[in-house]
This record gives structure tokens, C-alpha cells and sequence, in this order.
């Protein structure tokens, strides 16, 4: 069965300030979709507002999972339910080392009794340290403590390798990244592309979209979704950039803020 | 004679007999006789934030309780026997109560010198190294009204002397049993490393009582010689009700090194002082401790580190869990004095708070005498991050788990200098009731 994730009308505030104002998005597995836009848009609001984060309130609309109310569900259990968040600014968790955290987060995902078998672990994550180039010791440091933004990035990636859920949300993977780490960070992402994997990145830069073809392009301004396409949209985007979309739009400000005020 | 200290009345005379009886040494009863002459005019120690005015210290149902013997390692209880490794422990001294229980020393050790013995023999084999060192350069017999209490009514406790040269590989390990809710642990520690030599030491203090009135006044001295090295680890498990007063006391001479880990995990109401004199030019001294508070438990950390000699370098390392209504003090100090030039003094003391009602304090202190030093402190007390939390749960790991992941990631800078296993994995079990209990 190929999985649904549905985002409806998606209204989201923080702090009582409105930031989503009804997003609608609808993503299956096997299809890569890419979020762009330009910074204060919602972008990452709208990531952080499907895994749970507790900053963020939804005050109107649905998210659903092959039917399943999102919403309702805890942060682990929407992990558990199959989603992934790539984190922007991942914490820092000292005295955890990044493998027993691994672990942990694997054998969370399945019952009791049914824990992954030491071995396999170790194999599993040498294969996918290997594929993303990251250094052994990675594994036995404490979680992101220390690391340099690539690392964390890899890092990142290195769960979502290892935790294989049926959607991977990207936010801002590709901040901070250099060419080579980039390409790096993609060739993992792109590793788990097929049928049994959906993703939604989101991007300030067409740059990350040269590794990862997407299928689906969408802009953000002001809270909504603005304009879809194909990858077409992100190309004109490189060449282009945003004025022609705030014209076809009429707008000045693409923020949030903007509205607002 | 009765002598009348705060509202306990101690009777001298009897003391003085019991010791008696028990074929005390001369030295250890001319040292009680001493305490009790000077204890009625000696005032309470005042440690900072904490007021123990209402604290009984005093107290005791018996001096000294009588408890069994074990024959072997293998006699011991269950939970002491989960201390040790017992197929490669070499040095151990197990005290049941306040009865010296088992020893074992390795015979390699002893041809080189080594003495390890309980206190109240030691003083009758090794009289004058005893006397050399018992409450001389470490804790003194007046410091205050504890202290002289202390000496008057020690019932047990260790001596460990490590000749020059001599480097102790394997750790030295005391366990002491408390099993009986009448018996007060007044227990001396002395560990000299001579120039030159090292050894580890660990000691468990664990009580099974399930309640209990009893002291607890204990007193650690350990000298550090030129060039010797001291890693003194400690878990301390005593019982609710218990009232306890704790001064672990190291004195490092020129070149010297004491680390010191200490895993504070009693359900007693605690005043704790770790205190560390870096007398000598380039000595040296880390001091990691944690601890977690809960139920109503009142406790006092104070942990200090102070520097006489040049060079001398001293960290302090200090994290503290809060639950319940539980209260912990924590004072850390970085003193300096004038002469210890290009001597560096950093302390970090961080509390975790669980629960609304508990209360933490954490105050960093730096005094310095001496222009060219280099000095740092940080402290927080806080709860537990909920981004953390976030991130770990958006890995499919539940709210409790991910709190446990956090919490023991907190204390683990001092689970892993613990320098024995399995006092290492004991820290983390009794760590993970603690937080898990309700």
C-alpha cells in the first residue's frame, strides 16, 4: 500500500502570532516534494507543525497519515506512524552517545521483545556511515555535542537512513553545507528514494535540487502555498528568482509579518 | 563527667570506658579523650545557605553496634556482593555495621609495604604512621563541634598507607554495610600515598534500613605525598532519616594529583564538604560529584578547591537532579591564594529541577588572591529542555525514555570517572531508581 500524508488547511500559530494560514499539500510515497521560498515564509513552520513541535499551535485544519488524524497523535507516536523530521537545529543531548540514542530510536519503533539484534545494528550503521563518509567515532561521541554544522547534518541524515520511515521532512538539510558535503548529504537522501519512501524538503536554494530532482515544486509566501509545478518551477526560480511570482501575485512583502502589520 | 554539646548530652566517662573495652589504642583514646574536653566550646560548623540549627547530629541509640563477620567473599549479601567483581577484586575491606567483616589485601602488596587495615588496628600495628597523619594535615580534631564529635565517637573506618614508589594497580575498595537501624556510622578514612605513588580508592556506603534515626558523621582524609597520585571514587547509599554530616578532605604536596568522583545518592538529610588543598607547586585536582535529591531530602553540597601552591590547576564538576520537595545547596569554591601564581581555578555546577516544588541553588564562588591566574565559573539550574525532549520523541523514543535518556546524560560526566565497573554500573542502577521512583 502506498501512504498518504495529507495537510489541510493548515492553520498554525506561535506565541498567538499566525504564521501558517492554511496550507494544503497532499504527499505519497515515492514522490519527492520540494518546499522553496523565501525566508519568513512558513517554510519551516510548517515542517516543526507536522512532527509536533510544542511551540507550535495548530489552530485549524487537518494533518493525516493513510487517514489517521496526525494531530492527535503524540510526537512519538508520530514517529512511530512513520514520519521524520531532519532537523535545522538539531539538539544537543550530552551523555547519550549518536549509537545507543540510534538504538534506542530504532527499538522504539518496534515491540517488545522484537529488539534489533546487536550485530545487525552495528552492520547497519557501518553501512550507512560508510555511504554518508562520516568518521567512526561519530558513533561513540555523545549526540551533536560538539559537532560541526556538517556533522550534525550528516548526522541527521544518518537517522533517517537508519530509521527508514515511510515520509523523511528535510528542513533547511542544505544550510551550511558546503559542495562536497552537500552532495554527500544527497547521494543519503536520494539512497532511500523509491517506492517505500516520500520526502518533503524544504530549501531556500535550487542548489540542493541539483542532487535531488523533485518531483513536485511548491513556493511559499505569507503563510500559503502559492504556486506548484514540476521542476521546471525551481529552475525558472535559479534563473528568475521571486519577483515574477510576487507580481503574478500582486504583493510587495512575502513574509508573514507582512499581513500582519 | 557529662558534657553537654548542643542538646545531646555525651557522657564522657562512658565513651571513654567503651573504648576501653573494646581494646582501643591508647593513641585513638588519648585523641577521644582530647575531642571531649574541647567539644562543649567548639561551635557548628555554618555551612553557607543551609540552616541546620533544627538538625540533630547528636544522637546515637549505641556508639558501637555488633554485626557479623564474613569468612569470604562469597558469604556476603546479595546487594554487596553487586559492588564488586568479585573474581578480580584483589583489596577489599567490608565493614557489616561498625564491625570490621572481611579483609582481603594482595600479599604482593603487603611484602611492598602496603598497609591496609581498619583504623582501630591500624593504630595499635602502625602507631606512629597513624599518628603521623590522623587529623594533622587534613581535618582537625577542633575544627568544629562535628569534627570533635567525630573523634570522640569513631566506630570504624580505614587506613590506607602506599609507601614511596609504590603504585597500586589495582583499586582499593571499602564497603560498608549498614543493616542495622540502630547503628551509627562514624567512620575515619585516612588514605596517604607517600611521594611517588598512586593508588585508586572507591568506597560504598549502603544502607538497607528502611528507617532509621542514626548518624552518620564521617571523615576522609587524603594526603597526597610529592608526585603521588590519589583517585578517590565514592557512592553513597544511606538510609531516610538518617542525619549525616560528610567531609571528604584531600591535601595534595608538590606535583600531586587528587581526582575525585563521588556519586552523593543517599535519602539523608546531608551536609557534604569536599575539600580539596592544593598545597603544593603544580598539584593538582578534579572534583566531579552528583547527586540526586528527592522525597523531602535536605542536603548541602560544598564542594571547594584551594590553591596555595604555583601552577596548581583545580576543576570542579558538580550535577545535581531535583525531585520531589527535595532541597540541595550547592557551593562551590575557587580559592586562590596569594602566591599560587598562574594557578587556574574553573567550576561548573548545574542543577536539574523535576518537579515544581523541589529547590536548588547553586552558587559559584571564585576568591582570588593572586593577579596572575585564570578563573571561570558557570552555573544553572534549570528544567529539562523541552527542544531536547522534542527531539528525541520525533524519533519514535517516548516522552518517559527520552526524559531518562536526558537525565542520565546529565549525570554521565561523573558516572564515567568512576574508576571501578562495577561501582560504575551500580551509580547507574541506583540512578535509574531514583529518577524512575515516584
Amino acid at each position: 500500500m502506498t501512504s498518504v500524508l495529507e495537510i489541510k488547511n493548515l492553520h498554525v500559530e506561535i506565541d498567538g502570532k499566525e504564521i501558517l494560514k492554511g496550507v494544503d499539500l497532499t504527499l505519497k510515497q515515492g514522490e519527492i516534494h520540494a518546499v522553496m521560498g523565501p525566508n519568513g515564509t512558513g517554510k519551516s513552520t510548517l515542517a516543526q507543525a507536522i512532527m509536533g513541535h510544542p511551540r507550535y499551535e495548530v489552530t485549524q485544519g487537518e494533518i493525516l497519515l493513510d487517514g489517521e488524524d496526525v494531530l492527535e497523535m503524540e510526537v512519538d507516536e508520530r514517529a512511530q506512524a512513520g514520519l521524520f523530521l531532519g532537523m535545522q537545529y538539531p539538539s544537543e543531548i550530552t551523555g547519550v552517545t549518536t549509537s545507543d540514542f540510534l538504538r534506542s530510536a530504532i527499538n522504539s519503533h518496534r515491540e517488545e521483545g522484537d529488539e534489533i539484534n546487536l550485530m545487525q545494528f552495528i552492520k547497519k550503521l557501518d553501512k550507512n556511515m560508510e555511504h554518508l563518509e562520516i568518521d567512526q567515532d561519530m558513533a561513540t561521541r555523545y549526540l551533536n555535542e560538539g559537532f560541526s554544522g556538517g556533522e550534525k547534518k550528516r548526522n541527521e541524515i544518518l537517522q533517517l537512513m537508519m530509521l527508514e520511515p515511510k515520509f523523511g521532512i528535510l528542513d533547511e538539510i542544505d544550510s551550511g553545507l558546503d559542495i562536497d558535503a552537500l552532495a554527500v548529504v544527497s547521494k543519503g537522501i536520494n539512497k532511500l528514494r523509491g517506492e517505500k519512501f516520500g520526502s518533503l524538503i524544504i530549501t531556500h536554494y535550487q542548489r540542493l535540487l541539483n542532487y535531488i530532482e523533485p518531483d513536485f515544486v511548491h513556493v511559499m509566501m505569507r503563510g500559503k502555498i502559492v504556486k506548484s509545478g514540476g521542476k521546471e518551477l525551481s529552475e525558472r526560480l535559479e534563473t528568475e528568482g521571486y519577483d515574477w511570482i510576487k507580481e503574478e501575485l500582486g504583493i510587495d512583502d512575502v513574509t508573514v509579518e507582512s499581513d500582519v502589520k | 563527667m557529662a558534657t553537654v554539646s548542643n542538646e545531646y548530652i555525651i557522657n564522657a566517662d562512658e565513651v571513654i570506658q567503651r573504648a576501653g573495652e573494646r581494646g582501643e589504642s591508647d593513641f585513638l583514646i588519648n585523641k577521644k579523650k582530647e575531642a571531649l574536653e574541647i567539644i562543649e566550646n567548639l561551635e557548628m560548623p555554618k555551612p553557607d545557605k543551609t540552616n541546620i540549627k533544627r538538625w540533630d547530629f547528636f544522637t546515637m541509640a549505641e556508639p558501637v553496634v555488633d554485626s557479623s563477620v564474613y569468612n569470604s567473599l562469597d558469604e556476603l549479601p546479595e546487594t554487596v556482593k553487586g559492588l564488586l567483581d568479585i573474581e578480580n577484586t584483589k583489596n577489599i575491606y567490608v565493614q557489616h555495621n561498625n564491625t570490621p567483616a572481611y579483609l582481603q589485601v594482595d600479599e604482593k602488596l603487603q611484602d611492598k609495604g602496603v598497609v591496609i587495615e581498619n583504623i582501630v588496628e591500624a593504630t595499635h600495628n602502625h602507631p606512629e604512621l597513624v599518628a603521623k597523619y590522623f587529623m594533622t594535615d587534613g581535618v582537625k580534631v577542633d575544627e568544629h563541634k562535628l569534627t570533635a564529635f567525630h573523634t570522640a565517637m569513631l566506630n570504624g573506618g580505614l587506613f590506607v598507607y602506599v609507601p614511596e614508589d609504590v603504585k597500586i594497580e589495582d583499586p582499593v575498595q571499602m564497603v560498608v554495610l549498614h543493616d542495622d537501624e540502630k547503628a551509627s556510622l562514624v567512620n575515619h578514612v585516612l588514605v596517604v600515598a607517600d611521594k611517588g605513588s598512586e593508588v585508586t580508592y572507591v568506597e560504598n556506603y549502603l544502607s538497607n534500613v528502611e528507617q532509621t534515626n542514626e548518624q552518620i558523621n564521617i571523615v576522609s582524609e587524603v594526603l597526597a605525598l610529592d608526585n603521588a597520585k590519589i583517585t578517590y571514587g565514592a557512592v553513597d547509599v544511606l538510609a531516610e532519616g538518617m542525619t549525616g554530616y560528610i567531609n571528604r578532605r584531600g591535601v595534595a604536596a608538590n606535583d600531586a594529583r587528587i581526582d575525585w568522583a563521588l556519586g552523593l545518592m543517599s535519602d539523608s538529610n546531608l551536609i557534604n564538604d569536599n575539600t580539596t588543598y592544593l598545597m603544593g607547586d603544580r598539584s593538582n585536582s578534579d572534583m566531579k560529584t552528583v547527586t540526586i535529591g528527592r522525597g523531602e531530602q535536605n542536603q548541602n553540597v560544598t564542594t571547594q578547591i584551594i590553591h596555595y601552591g604555583k601552577d596548581s590547576n583545580g576543576h570542579i564538576l558538580k550535577h545535581g537532579v531535583m525531585k520531589d520537595r527535595a532541597t540541595t545547596i550547592f557551593n562551590g569554591v575557587g580559592y586562590i591564594k596569594h602566591g599560587g601564581t598562574r594557578s587556574d581555578a574553573q567550576q561548573e555546577s548545574r542543577i536539574l529541577m523535576l518537579s515544581e516544588r523541589a529547590r536548588g541553588d547553586a552558587n559559584p564562588i571564585l576568591l582570588i588572591d593572586e593577579d596572575d591566574v585564570t578563573a571561570g565559573h558557570a552555573a544553572s539550574v534549570g528544567r529539562v529542555d523541552p527542544l531536547q525532549l522534542f527531539y528525541l520523541m520525533s524519533r519514535g523514543i517516548s516522552r518517559k525514555e527520552a526524559e531518562r535518556l536526558v537525565i542520565h546524560g546529565f549525570l554521565d560526566p561523573v558516572v564515567r570517572a568512576l574508576p571501578i565497573e562495577s561501582v560504575k554500573k551500580q551509580l547507574k542502577e541506583i540512578i535509574e531508581l531514583k529518577v524512575l521512583s515516584k
